[in-house]
């Protein structure tokens, strides 16, 4: 943490005002940046603290003076009322989560991530008890080729965080999209299309920033027993604010 | 490399920029773009390969799987279907044992639908090959049908097969003033930039393309913003069903458009501009790049223009690909730099960081075309027509049920009634003014006037009489949007895809009470939380039908017990197709359900 959002210099610092809560920020945070630093978990899926903010999810949604933005890409400004944790907005984020799992194959009881998602994680924390709409069942094989890695599609949420971590850490580009709307879908960089035609290595950033089960190392399933994993143990709003604050900690 | 692709990549000097440019070109040049094609282009620009195949896979016109020698897209808005375009495409289909979305064995012909062409005031109307054919009668679909069984090249057809006529019903300042090329630019060189923008700000322009922002405050921002260069760019890339005034501006009124860029160019200090054409127009890119080059030649584009030291600028057409949510300005830039038309995170906004990074101005092509007439004429003369906060004119797109649709041009605050009554409508039932992202207005608010004040609109008008049923007008609305949403935001992505099925059902009579319910939850799930104009709109048609239709929707629900939302004998017809029955015992019947 920089000097100056040590607790001691809190009040020299611009504040706004979370479910009334004060909340200090530094001129570069946006909102959803300046609550996670100060202790104040704002649910979020495409967000990802080593990366710039995306703004695709909207699971971050917060009203901001009584109206809705999202707020990892809403610049944090002195003064403004920001309401998280009402009914109103928790029933906004819900229909988002619902939506993902409508569109998706999300079968958790059988999935290796159980424990581990986060999609999983945010809905158990926003009460979510069923996908509510029709699901749309879609078509989605998996890529077994490479040697070491499964992708699994059906859990695709389009957060483009593996895209972005090939591109912008691993400088491999191995991800991207194609399609448009509700057929937009995940493509790795290959003519044959298959992962193993791509430089995709075990040790790429992009291999763990996946918030579902899309991207799987191969032979390391169920090594930790459902009822030990991350989410087992903590609920989601402990574990990203922790996780948040050590990952900004190194570079300010 | 295939030389196609050679031969492409040279021609637009392996920009990237280009991208969707360079696509454009290879499609027409073999109808599809395969693997290996992807693969060379991206090479050929120095791209990753994967953003050459999103951007292939993002609009609608690239096909990356074989289609038909002759590839038929038959526009599918409401005001085809209320013109019979459903049954001429069944014709066309029939003709050649089809289904829709397939391609014929012997690979002559696919026939499939694509979102509104903006020939809505001669509908029904297809694209083959890309090209337009406007007015498909019966007549129409089987010299079509005959022409492409003999394999007949498109060059041969006969030329009245893809006349576009401009239909202009009603003119004002805009298409009534004689207007000579070079007047605006003169008039903007003697007034100077400074004295062009306050000519502007005294108008009171605000911007045609529907939002309604003040052009000299987007021109003075820009103008002011630091940056390496400035760019103009002309949003010709009008989508919205119901919309075609930009078509017949630029058809008919193309030297006040390229005046209204170059005034703008000179105003804000940019060098460079762009016409984004939508993809569906492309009659008009000969005639558009005739007149710059006429123009060049003239000295109203390039380096001193009239002489002027240090006035230097032209104009680049862009042609788009088949994305309506390349309409919104920072989607249109991504577009312009070969990307996928993603709608960009605000702010910063274009003005500051547009195209490249840099100040950038967007401007719907009917603003420009007042800018020039504000240049010439000078604020005053603008100021005659409309109300205090609407001011000049504003050029309507009519079409539907009315006697005379086309182009009609009133001063701001004009009633829609007037524009109906003008435009021969009768037993009108319902207006969609702005298009699918508009206002739905029912009979008792016909007397509401377009005006930013009132019923703010880009100037569509689609009018259903009382035969028509608003579920089917809602269900088209919603299926356009699902078909055109980006898929960048979750609410959008999944929202209208979710109403798009839901609409569906009510209207093949398996709605349910939940589904009513749950249309108005996902429409104000998109208002509240999408990510751009699209889809905080998207759910617009359906609130707006919900409110003043809603006996529409409860007469529409077979029961008011629980229907199951699928048909269960459709759900069975894959297993019929792979084991070949057809007999009575593969098909459920009422009394076994």
């Amino acid at each position: 943490m920089s000097d100056a959002t040590k607790p001691g210099d809190a009040p020299s610092l611009p504040t706004f005002t979370l479910d009334g809560h004060d909340v200090p920020f530094t001129p570069d945070q946006t909102i959803l940046q300046a609550a996670m630093a100060a202790g104040h978990y704002i649910p979020h899926l495409c967000f990802h603290p080593e990366f710039k903010p995306h703004g695709s999810c909207k699971v971050c949604t917060v009203k901001v003076d009584g109206r809705t933005m999202a707020s990892c890409t809403t610049q944090a400004r002195a003064g403004a009322e920001i309401e998280s944790s009402s009914d109103e907005v928790r029933d906004l984020r819900r229909n988002l989560v619902q939506f993902l799992f409508t569109e998706g194959n999300h079968f958790c009881p059988s999935c290796e991530q159980s424990g581990d998602c986060k999609l999983q994680a945010v809905a158990y924390e926003l009460g979510m008890t069923s996908s509510h709409f029709t699901q749309m069942f879609p078509d989605r094989p998996v890529d077994a080729s490479h040697p070491d890695v499964l992708l699994d599609f059906n859990r695709c949420i389009l957060c483009e965080l593996c895209v972005r971590a090939s591109a912008e850490v691993d400088g491999k580009d191995v991800f991207a999209l194609s399609g448009r709307g509700i057929k937009k879908h995940l493509i790795v960089n290959a003519e044959s299309g298959r992962l193993a035609d791509t430089r995709l290595a075990v040790e790429d950033k992009a291999m763990s920033v996946c918030p579902v089960g899309v991207i799987l190392r191969k032979r390391r399933g169920f090594r930790v027993p459902i009822g030990q994993r991350t989410y087992d143990a903590r609920p989601i709003s402990e574990v990203a604010v922790d996780q948040y604050r050590r990952a900004t900690r190194g570079d300010e | 490399m295939s030389g196609d692709v050679s031969a492409v990549l040279a021609k637009h000097q392996h920009d990237p920029t280009r991208l969707v440019q360079i696509l454009r070109d290879l499609m027409a040049a073999q109808r599809h773009l395969t693997p290996q094609d992807l693969t060379a282009i991206a090479k050929g620009l120095a791209l990753p390969r994967g953003r050459v195949e999103g951007v292939a896979g993002f609009y609608s016109f690239f096909a990356t799987e074989p289609r038909g020698a002759y590839r038929v897209l038959f526009s599918d808005s409401i005001t085809d279907r209320m013109a019979g375009s459903v049954e001429l495409r069944q014709r066309l289909l029939d003709a050649f044992h089809l289904r829709l979305g397939e391609v014929s064995r012997d690979g002559l012909l696919s026939v499939d639908v694509t979102s509104c062409t903006g020939l809505c005031d001669q509908g029904p109307a297809m694209l083959v090959n890309g090209v337009a054919i406007p007015r498909l009668t019966h007549a129409r679909i089987g010299a079509i049908s005959a022409l492409i069984r003999a394999s007949s090249p498109m060059e041969w057809w006969p030329e009245n097969l893809f006349s576009i006529h401009s239909h202009i019903e009603r003119r004002d300042q805009v298409l009534s003033t004689p207007f000579e090329r070079g007047e605006a630019v003169r008039a903007a060189i003697r007034r100077g930039p400074d004295g062009t923008l306050e000519e502007l700000q005294r108008s009171g322009l605000r911007g045609r393309g529907g939002a309604g922002f003040s052009t000299a405050t987007k021109w003075t921002a820009c103008r002011g913003a630091e940056g390496r260069a400035r760019f103009l760019v002309c949003n010709a890339d009008e989508g919205e069903p119901g919309t075609f005034k930009d078509r017949v501006l630029l058809a008919d009124h193309l030297e006040l458009v390229l005046d209204g860029m170059t005034v703008a160019g000179h105003t804000v200090g940019a060098k460079k501009g762009f016409l984004y054409l939508r993809g569906e127009y492309p009659f008009l890119v000969q005639p558009i790049l005739a007149a710059l080059e006429e123009r060049r030649h003239e000295r109203w584009l390039g380096s001193e223009i009239a002489g002027v030291p240090g006035f230097d600028f032209d104009i680049e057409l862009h042609v788009g690909a088949g994305a309506y949510v390349c309409g919104e300005e920072s989607a249109l830039i991504e577009s312009l730099e070969g990307k996928r038309g993603i709608p960009r995170n605000r702010p910063p906004y274009p003005v500051t960081h547009g195209y490249l990074g840099q100040p950038t101005v967007v401007n719907n092509v009917e603003t420009l075309a007042k800018c020039a007439l504000i240049a010439s004429h000078g604020a005053e003369f603008f100021k005659l027509r409309g109300t205090a906060k609407s001011t000049g004119t504003k050029l309507l797109s009519v079409s539907g049920d009315v006697a005379r649709p086309g182009i009609y041009e009133y001063g701001f605050g004009v009633p829609v009634s007037q524009v109906l009554a003008d435009a021969g409508a009768e037993r009108t039932q319902a207006v969609q003014v702005g298009g699918p992202s508009g206002t739905l207005l029912s009979r008792s608010e016909l007397g509401r006037r377009i005006a930013f004040e009132d019923v703010p609109s880009a100037g569509a008008l689609i009018v259903f009489d009382e035969s028509r049923s608003i579920l089917d007008v809602v269900e088209s609305f919603a299926a356009f949007f699902a078909h055109e949403s980006c898929g960048f935001c979750t609410p959008c992505r999944v929202g209208t895809t979710l109403a798009a099925q839901m609409m569906g059902r009510l209207c093949h009579g398996r709605g349910t009470r939940r589904d009513v319910k749950d249309l108005a939850r996902v429409a104000r799930q998109m208002r509240a939380t999408s990510h751009c104009g699209l889809g905080s709109s998207a759910g617009n048609p359906v609130l707006h039908a919900l409110e003043k239709f809603r006996p529409s929707f409860d007469k529409a629900l077979a029961s008011h017990e629980v229907v199951p939302s699928f048909d269960l004998d459709e759900a069975l017809a894959p297993a019929r197709e792979v084991t070949g029955r057809e007999d009575e015992g593969a098909h459920l019947t009422e009394e076994a359900t």
